[in-house]
């Protein structure tokens, strides 16, 4: 084999280079995103749950509020009845963000970590950090 | 390099397990609906066959009686108020009696005092909408009750509708109107850059048991209600007094009818 030396060194450059994020971070804990339930209104409930179980609202929020928007544009639908029988309002202002009402902390955060950026914001409005 | 037919059989059998778990796999992703949820329309929800408007300028005497309505409205919605008339958006307007009903403005003779005023407009609500016919997204829809309602989420911005509309019912928004909103009503959503907004009933009010804002601020000049029950209000007035309503030639029905003088003698 000619120039193997050249040609090993070179195969092991690239490795350390091509592997150098994952070197990086050997060790290190992932950053764990915790979206921010803190606020005044939630610490305000004896039993803090949301309108569903936490795993559904974490796998399917979207799903949840897809349907909401077209219940209440399209089918005039306003009230919805949780899995546990109890009713809420349709309203992303005051149902979701009447008690998450810090967006910044618990919406953006995880959007912002896996890069989605929802359009819900160009049209509604969020209350409370809007003033600042 | 050959293949015999054992190895043949056994490499179409594992594609075969494969592909069927995988499909079960993307059925499973499919059913990610939701399981437990039900809707119900707010019990104080105001109902009807089809709504309908009956406007009556001669309860209107002034300019402010017209911009108390259109306030009303504007204010309640977020309706921008920008300068510039070529990114004007606007859901209920006034108009000269020559632009509202074209067709039979040519009359000389006719009585001065109705060619002189002015008349609400807004979206006529049509039995047979236009708009909605052209729509290709179906953004612009036909409620059961009437109401020609626009889903901002489902919006294009094609402006199909727009072309469509023979009253000039839809504004676009050719620029992002919130540095226009004036007093922002933090109750309402605002609409972004790039989709079509016009009058929607206030199917909101009508939601939790409310007039429409405008019928509400205008004293009794516009009256709202079912144009299919016989003994509502907007029946009996369109039953006493002689109404018109905006270019009915083009057969789309609207649900708008202008009371034309007569006045209580009638």
């Amino acid at each position: 084999m000619y120039n193997s030396g050249k040609i090993i060194a070179g195969i092991v450059i690239f490795f350390i280079l091509a592997t150098l994020p994952f070197l990086l971070n050997i060790g290190k804990a992932n950053t764990k995103v915790e979206p921010s339930i803190n606020t005044p209104e939630i610490n305000a409930m004896a039993i803090k749950q949301c309108i569903e179980p936490r795993e559904f609202m974490r796998a399917k929020h979207m799903q949840l509020l897809h349907k909401w928007m077209d219940q209440v544009v399209r089918s005039g639908n306003r009230i919805y009845v949780s899995s546990s029988g109890k009713q809420y309002d349709i309203s992303l202002k005051d149902t979701c963000l009447g008690c998450h009402s810090n967006k910044k902390e618990f919406c953006d955060k995880c959007h912002n970590y896996i890069a989605v950026k929802p359009y819900c914001w160009r049209c509604h409005v969020e209350l409370k950090e809007d003033k600042s | 390099m050959s293949i015999n037919r054992r190895q043949f059989l056994t490499l179409a059998g594992m594609s075969t397990i494969l592909g069927v778990g995988s499909a079960s796999v993307m059925t499973g992703i499919g059913k990610g609906s939701l399981e437990a949820s039900e809707v119900s329309p707010d019990p104080r929800a105001l109902n009807a066959g089809r709504w309908g408007f009956v406007v009556d300028v001669s309860k209107l005497r002034t300019d402010e009686d017209y911009q108390r309505c259109i306030d009303a409205c504007h204010n309640i919605h977020n309706v921008p108020s920008i300068r510039e008339p070529r990114h004007e958006v606007k859901w209920i307007w006034k108009d000269s009696y020559e632009h509202s009903f074209p067709n039979t403005s040519e009359d000389a003779y006719m009585n001065s005092e109705l060619r002189e005023k002015n008349f609400f407009l807004f979206c006529n609500h049509c039995a047979r909408p236009a708009c909605v016919r052209v729509c290709p997204t179906k953004a612009t829809f036909k409620r059961n009750d009437g109401i020609v309602m626009q889903d901002m989420h489902r919006c294009i911005g094609c402006r199909f509708c727009m072309a469509a509309c023979p009253y000039g019912a839809r504004s676009f928004n050719y620029v992002d109107p919130r540095p226009h909103i004036r007093d922002w009503n933090k109750a309402y959503p605002t609409r972004m850059i790039g989709v079509v907004e016009k009058c929607t009933a206030c199917y909101e009010r009508l939601a939790i048991g409310r007039q429409p804002a405008c019928a509400e601020a205008s004293n009794g000049a516009i009256v709202f209600g079912d144009l299919e029950d016989p003994n509502s209000e907007v029946r009996k007035l369109i039953s006493e007094k002689y109404t018109i309503r905006r270019k009915p030639e083009l057969g789309t029905q609207p649900s708008i009818y202008y009371v034309i003088g007569g006045g209580e003698h009638v």
